[in-house]
């Protein structure tokens, strides 16, 4: 072994080097990934089923009540990812794993933009005649004038709390927003933890602070964004979770760590099953605090790499038929899509107490969208997600 | 070494209470896995073996059966890919050989998530190709090469190459010479640093989970998922528990094989004891 | 006796390495071909394609990254104080922890190396790795569990009227951390106290000095450059992990910030947070191999 002038192991270092460079010009000048928004094609006929769909879904979304007929009939297999953010969803989309998704109002436009997504032919999903007219051709559901998804069911989101230990019952979110009350239940808040909070203290400042203007709470000038992210920032010292994961936040409320926050009616029923003392605003009240609450409107979209295109089709038809449409509203606590369903639910009066069939109610319910820049008002100096993102971190500290 | 009875004694109360730090949180766990109802509460209210049938039923086996074929691969590549390092490094002078043993520990110094990422990125972003299973392994065995490179490397330097030097002036050319002379000696270092390796995969969650492909789930991925569901966490304990009766199995392995040469310290590569020689670098 | 002369047919083995003998060029670049091709290209090439994206940003809806050169992440990350604060903390905890889980180790260590019997050395050999094949996730909910409202912490402090430090702040991360990573400080300083010949620790002795001097004078420099392989694990597992401040704090730390930006299809700003851990780690290894833990890891 004697040390030799190691010219020709230094040319072999050179030509790694080189080739790591390579990797580099690759990486910078080569196309990213998908294209552009939109110019995906549609099913034009439904041909048969591939045997299994893969979805991406909120929890209490695709229970076995009413995917296991669905199994049957159709023979797809139904394999599906619970997702806790719209974040995770979009990320989860972006794989080209999936066959679709139900998509809430803030990752409908981004998946749009993505390229993620194709355009639904809902001459295919016979149930869509009957799916309520207003929320047919909504912004969030179609793009470039075509009709992106098929309308799964809208909610809003909950306050809810421990009856034991938060009284008098609230009837505002001040309870978890207003620093004065909100410091009685110092680490006992749950906060749902994505940028979409900051729409919730927008919502909560609407009625508070008039004189910021603020009128829809996804379009922020900087004056109004900054105080709703001054107003979550001293909201910080009281809370106890930032929850993203449903059960996560299930298991805190029923050991007592939280005893107030925000939450879904998901959690809500299956907390009271197991006999915990929790409560909501009421349905005289609509479920709403007096404030109003964000929301969503959620909607099934096909992705534009969709291994199984008949089976989601199959599903999205599925998931809108009257009974299977009331089952799931009724699992979960959302006010079904579908008119016919409301004579399928087994609490009669349910779609009443739910607002189902009437569009009035909706407008103190603030759908989840995705924030641009470019808003309604005609200058474009609103926030944009971007924006949110990197204010939930500050917020977060 | 001689030491004062009341150090003897204050050293065996910390070395108590450190074990104690170490196998309470275990024990709860365990204790968990038998708990009745399937709220978390302490302490639990009912004891039950319910949990470890389902457990055994469960998914869990299909991913302890994906973990297992994983950590195998990637041990295995890790195996061959540090043997040839070490042997590069040990035997040989060249241009950049400082930084190999640097370039080797990268991977597991820098955070689970860049590694991830980076990974990710280059594969659906730069090669495009899907992420699956064979991604995983790739990203396993990179930071697995670590464990085995130390492993052997510490062995080769310790192995005088004097019987390399007999074995080729006895006629043995280079592969009959590694074969029958360099690996035989070798062998409880790739034993060892190989289960370290498969350790380490095995129980990987962060690189895992940016790498793996939609339809796969290694074990530690099937807790992740799992983790909160409050039907399956009774059963997550179980699984948990099983798995870490089922490994003692190989850490007494591990052990036996490098016990002759002094325990763990050659399972981590280090020098035996040689009572005249001076340990000092 | 063989009057024909042997002709060896010389097997294809026997070929190829007469190719390779009397070249250890040739031998060294053929040995490090796969090994280096695959780390330098494949991990540090994706290291470098990544740290290229923290110069570039990205559209806010559709997630496309606009590959032209700014600096717009970095001016961020500098001028929000929230970069820093995080920063910091996860600094100071991954500090923290590695201090404590030295301190925690070295008895452990020690006994194991000089003091135990070889069959109670085989046991608590065995009993320090086997924690390291149970499950992270799995301590770490325990570990949850433990520090929960009326978990065991609140239980066994509760006569002394303390309660547990919850699940929110520092506190819950910097115990869970020390716990997960410990063993993988006790085997370096075990191996490296095991490679410290009795003879020396003898010859102190019979040369007069006390036990503590011994221990001082001629243990702890030997065994350090150990410890310092062993920290290198600490301080490194700690810095990166998402996971842990996940489930047991509400406090973000530089791994929930890149996660948390790389969902939300900032890969760019990702990227420019990631250089951080990488710097800090980079430096901690050269320091740490100046110090001698390379032979220790």
């Amino acid at each position: 072994m004697r040390t030799q002038d190691a010219h020709p192991v230094r040319t072999a270092w050179c030509v790694v080097a080189g080739l790591l460079a390579f990797m580099l010009l690759l990486a910078g000048c080569g196309g990213g990934g998908d294209n552009g928004g939109g110019g995906g094609e549609e099913l034009s006929k439904l041909g048969k089923g591939e045997g299994q769909v893969n979805l991406i879904a909120w929890a209490g979304y695709v229970e076995p009540e009413w995917s296991k007929p669905f199994e049957q009939k159709t023979g797809c297999k139904v394999n599906v990812k619970v997702g806790g953010t719209s974040d995770e969803m979009v990320q989860l989309m972006r794989t080209g794993e999936y066959d679709g998704v139900s998509a809430s109002g803030n990752a409908t436009a981004r998946l749009f933009e993505g390229g993620d997504v194709d355009p639904v032919n809902v001459d295919l999903v016979p149930n869509y005649k009957t799916v309520f007219s207003d929320l047919k051709d909504q912004p969030y559901n179609t793009f470039e004038g075509k009709p992106y998804g098929i309308p799964h069911a809208r909610g809003a989101n909950l306050l809810m709390w421990n009856s034991n230990d938060v009284r008098p019952a609230p009837k505002s979110w001040s309870v978890t927003m207003d620093p004065k009350v909100a410091s009685k239940y110092r680490g006992k808040i749950s906060q749902y933890d994505d940028p979409m909070s900051i729409a919730e203290a927008a919502v909560y400042l609407k009625m508070h602070e008039p004189d910021l203007g603020i009128d829809d709470p996804y379009e922020l000038s900087s004056e109004q964004f900054d105080a709703a992210v001054q107003l979550l920032k001293e909201q910080r010292a009281n809370v106890g979770e930032y929850w993203s994961d449903a059960e996560k936040q299930i298991s805190s409320f029923a050991n007592g760590d939280i005893q107030v926050g925000t939450t879904w009616q998901y959690q809500y029923f299956l907390l009271k099953e197991e006999g915990k003392p929790v409560a909501a605003s009421p349905a005289s009240q609509g479920f709403l605090p007096e404030e109003g609450a964000t929301g969503w409107s959620d909607t099934w979209m096909i992705s534009s790499e969709a291994e199984h295109p008949n089976c989601m089709y199959m599903w999205m038809n599925w998931i809108i038929e009257p009974k299977a449409n009331a089952q799931v509203s009724e699992y979960f606590g959302e006010a079904p899509a579908q008119e016919l369903a409301c004579k399928e639910t087994k609490n009669p009066n349910f779609c009443e107490e739910y607002h189902a069939e009437n569009p009035g109610f909706w407008k103190r319910v603030y759908y989840w969208k995705t924030p641009l820049a470019d808003c309604g008002n005609g200058s474009s100096d609103c926030k944009d997600y971007n924006d949110w993102v990197q204010a939930w971190t500050s917020i977060k500290g | 070494m001689r030491l004062t009875r009341r150090s003897t004694i204050l050293l065996r109360v910390a070395v108590g209470l450190g074990l104690a730090f170490i196998y309470i949180p275990l024990l709860v766990l365990g204790l968990y896995a038998f708990n009745a109802s399937k709220i978390l509460e302490w302490p639990p209210s009912g004891l039950t073996f319910e949990w470890f049938p389902k457990a055994i039923e469960s998914t869990a086996r299909d991913a302890l059966w994906t973990s297992i074929k994983v950590a195998l691969v990637a041990t295995t590549i890790a195996l061959v890919l540090g043997t040839l390092a070490s042997l590069a490094v040990s035997r040989h002078r060249f241009f950049g050989r400082e930084t190999i043993s640097f370039l080797v520990v990268l991977p597991i110094a820098l955070p689970g998530i860049v590694t991830g990422v980076a990974l990710n990125n280059t594969f659906t972003q730069v090669f495009g190709i899907d992420l699956s299973l064979f991604t995983v392994i790739v990203a396993h065995a990179t930071f697995c090469i670590v464990v085995v490179y130390n492993n052997v490397i510490a062995r080769l330097r310790r192995m005088s190459t004097s019987f390399e030097e007999a074995s080729a002036d006895l006629g043995a050319h280079t592969w009959q010479t590694f074969r029958y002379v360099t690996l035989p000696n070798m062998r409880s270092a790739l034993g060892a640093g190989g289960l370290l390796a498969f350790g380490l995969s095995f129980d990987e969650i962060v690189v895992t989970n940016f790498t793996i492909g939609a339809g796969e789930e290694t074990l530690p991925v099937w807790i992740f998922t799992n983790l909160f569901r409050a039907q399956q966490r009774p059963i997550v304990n179980a699984v948990a528990v099983i798995v870490v009766l089922i490994s003692i199995v190989p850490v007494y392995l591990a052990h036996r094989l490098t016990r002759e040469e002094g325990g763990a310290a050659a399972a981590r590569g280090g020098k035996p004891i040689e009572a005249e020689a001076t340990a000092v670098p | 006796m063989a009057t024909e002369a042997v002709v060896e047919k010389r097997s294809v083995g026997r070929r190829l390495a007469g190719l390779f003998h009397g070249r250890p060029r040739l031998q060294v670049s053929s040995l490090l071909a796969a090994p280096v091709g695959w780390l330098v290209i494949g991990y540090l090439g994706s290291l470098a394609i990544l740290l290229l994206a923290a110069f570039w940003s990205v559209s806010p809806v559709s997630g496309e990254l606009q590959k032209t050169l700014s600096f717009e992440n970095f001016e961020t990350l500098f001028n929000e104080s929230v970069y820093r604060t995080i920063v910091g903390r996860t600094v100071l905890i991954a500090a923290l922890v590695t201090v404590t889980d030295a301190i925690l180790a070295f008895p452990i260590a020690f006994y194991m190396a000089k003091v135990a019997s070889r069959r109670t050395k085989a046991i608590l050999v065995i009993a320090v790795l086997v924690p390291l094949w149970s499950s992270y996730l799995v301590k770490v909910l325990s570990w949850r569990n433990m520090l929960g409202g009326g978990g065991l912490i609140d239980w066994a402090l509760e006569p002394f009227g303390l309660s547990s430090p919850g699940l929110q702040g520092n506190t819950s991360v910097w115990l869970v951390m020390s716990y997960l990573w410990l063993p993988y400080m006790i085997l370096p300083i075990f191996a490296g106290l095991e490679r410290i010949p009795n003879s020396l620790i003898s010859a102190s002795e019979d040369l007069g000095a006390k036990p503590f001097t011994t221990f001082q004078r001629v243990i702890l420099p030997l065994a350090f450059p150990a410890v310092v392989a062993g920290s290198i694990f600490t301080f490194a597992l700690t810095l990166g992990d998402y996971i842990t401040p996940k489930l047991v704090s509400n406090n973000q730390f530089i791994g929930n910030v890149v996660y948390n930006n790389i969902l939300s299809d900032n890969l760019p700003f990702a990227a420019a947070l990631a250089l951080v851990p990488i710097v800090i780690m980079v430096g901690y290894l050269l320091v740490a191999r100046k110090l001698g833990a390379f032979e220790h890891i």
